[in-house]
């Protein structure tokens, strides 16, 4: 019988494992530098905690992997963590309480995927910052995730800038109920940019000004600035929208980045209320984020503005360059006693060479691979230990591991001043 | 080419049966009283029908079981709402068995329109046949904070006091109405519908089978639309303002019934209007400080777990099936009845072969394709084929007449019986018995006896365990 795999699930492989380490190991480093703290949240949160409004869309409710765990009988259902930063928002209220922190997370998330192709189980690199709501720290949070996608040698990384708070006012200038307005902006953010053309305001002069605004694509503050002219009279309840907006904008002008302003691209989250930020290499969506100042106090946790963002792991890893992959350090060797007695002084001498940096296989019958360079061989006669090299087909004698080590690091100098 | 189709027991069968015998096909035995459930049709012989539950249908058709059946659309959208992707085609409205789901509240209650529900604070708890409707109803409302307690029947007499909605069929909002309902919303209307497996629809031929089912609904006679209506039955004052010291019981609906009473007249408690011919569920007691609701056995032990009943009369098999499933419960026996007596069992076919449940594992861990387990014990079910090793297998939840579903439609069943005849006639065999289940009387494990109620719940007791005789 042919043992399966879950559908929608993936494996990954010692050659993905190092992918994964890669971006993981830069994403912790990038973050501690920046003053983030490490978190990680259970698996399992409750349901309840994703439903409220200005939560997670229904069509993403729709797929949540929820069910009645074994002491379910009060119907109480949780739910395979959908995302990362709701339960991140719920470990703040229930253990910072007050005051600014900076998070930072790696974890899964499971998402139901009709068709199974695509993976349901994803995982995210993610950081949040709570506590503040100035531009400054909206922009901080861009710079953080470009700065890891830099360190990851990524090219051509587009950024893309939208505004919940923005997109909101809009649609609340239009002639919808309360409700439709909610639906609509649950279709942006699931990016269903049709749903927009069907929109009427019912008045010509708002429809000239709120179409434009949300078909317009733009690259710089001063699109922005024109913007918020073009509407100041009609529209004085924009102004700031706009102004937070320009502000964030103008920082990443200074700093010297490229980015483009796409108001109805706004595909993340429906607790959002402010800056939308998009990451994208090669027209795929590698990372996201924003601002979501009413979801903490939507929770329960008081009145405490928030932001963050989360990298794709998944997509990244398909991104990165095999040269990225670096070998581990040292050198790799196999050490093959000649008989059964010697295991002992296998054992030891694979001890002092990993002390020494060095990676050390023991030998269990196996062939060696390919390309594997160093073979040691313990004697029970003189010489004690012979290191063979599989790349020059050489072989030098050795009365202690010690001198076996300083064999292989000459070599590695060797090796350093060519490169 | 052989065409399989599932036709519906119950609410549909007449209607059913009348378009079937327009359109000529001659079925042997598809009427109420059926005892054997494969039928053969003389319009079509490569034809094979099956009767089941309505609910099982959508099911069946869904996983390629049957290539066609009918049922009401009311299932059929239960089953898409959890599973969008089910291979299932809804082919044609048949233009009978009309209903609609509404969501309810009660009259005696607090709660009279969607807006009052969705800005209510705390939890809403929403009962229903349908949970699968029932939760995307309220994840599209937006509730933030909600529990979905499915339950066998009887959804209509949880509200006010055991939940603030509940999601049930009726015909016409004045009918709710008359039963002490307030219409929140119309979530669906449904008739019986023609459904056809995707797969089978796409590739097979079944034109000839399509086409006499079409011809036979154009000719069946309008439905009678007239309903009844009935007076709700009044609420017991007690039920209103039950306070802390009255005890909750929970009396059971169906066959248990007459036994029932018999224990219960032995023991001096008379039930007014039990069982009741107008559906009256909150019958009277001449128990002081005892008011009583019935409801569905299978339902009793979560609704007891979750304190909306200190005591409830049900059957071990169903408290069983409960604790199986939610092993921290605070449901316990307190009282074994000795009555009603059953053994749950394990069945195969005649021609399966294996003996016992040794060489049953031996047959179905050597065998490619999963083994399929059917039962309306999902938990039991599960638990005996986990424990007994029975390789890659999967749980059928079915509602009824599970003897149907072998040996095609699955390969092991897991029911009660009493005197192993109906097993016997459906040409099966009992290879294994799991435990022996009686009526039985259940409390919450935490009933602090020093409090008023606790004595009352304890006087209870006495008088039962007097009358049992044990």
């Amino acid at each position: 019988m042919k043992v399966q795999r879950c559908k929608g699930t993936r494996d990954l492989s010692p050659e993905e494992m190092t992918r994964f380490r890669l971006i993981e190991g830069t994403f912790r480093d990038c973050c501690l530098k920046w003053g983030y703290q490490e978190v990680r949240t259970p698996t399992i949160e409750y349901l309840h905690l994703f439903t409220s409004a200005g939560t997670l869309t229904p069509s993403m409710l729709g797929k949540v992997y929820s069910f009645l765990d074994w002491d379910g009988w009060s119907g109480e259902r949780v739910v395979l963590r959908p995302e990362g930063t709701i339960p991140v928002a719920r470990l703040y209220i229930d253990m910072m309480k007050r005051g600014l922190a900076k998070l930072c997370y790696v974890v899964n998330t499971f998402i139901f995927e009709e068709t199974g192709k695509k993976t349901r189980e994803r995982w995210q690199c993610g950081a949040e910052l709570i506590g503040v709501n100035t531009p400054s720290g909206d922009a901080e949070l861009i710079l953080l995730a470009l700065e890891v996608l830099k360190k990851l040698k990524l090219e051509g990384v587009e950024l893309r800038l939208s505004h919940a708070g923005l997109i909101k006012a809009l649609l609340g200038k239009l002639d919808l109920s309360p409700e439709e307005q909610a639906q609509m902006f649950d279709r942006i953010l699931d990016g269903d940019r049709r749903a927009l053309a069907k929109l009427k305001s019912g008045k010509a002069e708002l429809d000239a000004i709120i179409f434009p605004l949300l078909n317009l694509k733009g690259r710089s503050s001063g699109f922005l600035k024109n913007l918020k002219a073009l509407s100041a009279q009609a529209l004085p309840e924009f102004e700031p929208y706009f102004d937070n907006f320009i502000a964030i904008v103008d920082i990443l002008e200074a700093l010297g980045y490229d980015y483009q302003i796409d108001i109805a691209s706004g595909a993340g989250f429906e607790y959002y209320t402010g800056v939308i930020f998009q990451f994208f290499s090669g027209g795929e969506k590698i990372g996201g984020g924003g601002r979501y100042d009413d979801l903490i106090p939507s929770m329960g946790g008081g009145d405490i503005p928030a932001s963050g963002f989360a990298l794709y792991l998944d997509r990244l890893m398909n991104l990165i360059k095999p040269e990225m992959l670096a070998e581990p350090p040292g050198q790799m060797v196999l050490v093959k006693p000649a008989s059964a007695e010697l295991w002992k002084q296998a054992f030891s001498a694979c001890q002092r060479l990993r002390e020494a940096g060095h990676v050390a296989k023991l030998y269990l019958g196996e062939k060696a691979p390919a390309g594997s360079r160093w073979t040691l061989e313990i004697q029970d006669k003189e010489p004690s230990y012979l290191l063979r090299d599989g790349v020059k087909s050489s072989r030098t004698e050795a009365q202690s591991v010690e001198e076996v080590i300083t064999l292989l690091e000459e070599e590695s100098e060797r090796k350093g001043s060519l490169a | 080419m052989s065409v399989k189709v599932a036709l519906p027991k119950g609410r549909l069968l007449a209607r059913t049966a009348a378009l079937l015998q327009n359109a000529g096909w001659g079925l042997d035995g598809y009427h109420e009283k059926a005892r054997l459930y494969r039928l053969k049709c003389a319009k079509f012989p490569s034809l094979s029908a099956k009767i089941f539950h309505e609910r099982d249908i959508p099911i069946q058709v869904a996983i390629g079981n049957y290539d066609l059946g009918i049922c009401g659309l009311d299932w059929v959208e239960e089953l898409l709402a959890k599973y969008p992707s089910s291979a299932l085609v809804k082919i044609r409205d048949l233009g009978y068995g009309h209903g609609a789901l509404f969501v309810v509240a009660s009259r005696w209650g607090e709660i009279s329109t969607l807006a009052q529900v969705k800005t209510r604070p705390g939890l809403v708890r929403i009962v229903s046949e349908y949970p699968n409707l029932a939760e995307s109803f309220a994840l599209r409302q937006r509730l933030s904070r909600f529990s979905i307690f499915p339950v066998w029947g009887g959804a209509e007499a949880y509200p006010p006091e055991n939940a603030e909605l509940a999601l049930v069929r009726g015909r016409t909002e004045a009918e709710l109405d008359s039963y002490g309902m307030v219409v929140v919303a119309r979530v669906l209307d449904y008739s019986a519908f023609l459904i056809a497996n995707r797969s089978s629809w796409e590739a097979k031929e079944l034109d000839s089978v399509v086409a006499s089912i079409c011809n036979g609904s154009g000719l069946l006679a309008e439905e009678d639309s007239s309903t009844e209506t009935v007076m709700a039955p009044e609420i017991g004052h007690e039920y209103l303002k039950a306070t802390d010291d009255i005890v909750r019981l929970a009396l059971p609906d169906g066959h248990q019934q007459a036994a029932l009473l018999e224990l219960l007249d032995k023991a001096g408690i008379r039930v007014e209007d039990y069982p009741s011919a107008v559906g009256n569920r909150r019958p009277r007691i001449n128990l002081e400080g005892v008011s009583v609701k019935v409801i569905r056995p299978q339902d009793m032990p979560l609704q007891v777990a979750n304190g909306n009943f200190d005591l409830a009369i049900t059957g071990r098999d169903w408290l069983l099936e409960h604790l199986y499933q939610f092993p921290s419960s605070p449901v316990k026996e307190i009282l074994d009845l000795k009555q009603g007596k059953v053994r749950m069992v394990a069945v195969v076919s005649q021609t399966l072969p294996a003996a016992d449940v040794y060489s049953l594992r031996e047959f179905a861990t050597a065998r490619k394709e999963p083994f399929r387990v059917a039962s309306e014990y999902v938990n039991i079910a599960d638990k005996y084929a986990r424990e007994n090793h029975l390789g890659h297998y999967r749980v059928i939840p079915t509602w009824g007449a599970t003897e149907a579903f072998l040996p095609e439609d699955a390969d092991l069943l897991i029911e009660n019986t009493e005197t192993g005849q109906t097993i016997a006639r459906h040409n099966l065999k009992i290879i294994d018995t799991l435990f022996e289940s009686t009526a039985c009387l259940i409390g919450h494990a935490r009933i602090r006896s020093s409090s008023k109620k606790g004595k009352r719940i304890k006087s209870i007791i006495d008088i039962l365990r007097a009358a049992v005789g044990g």
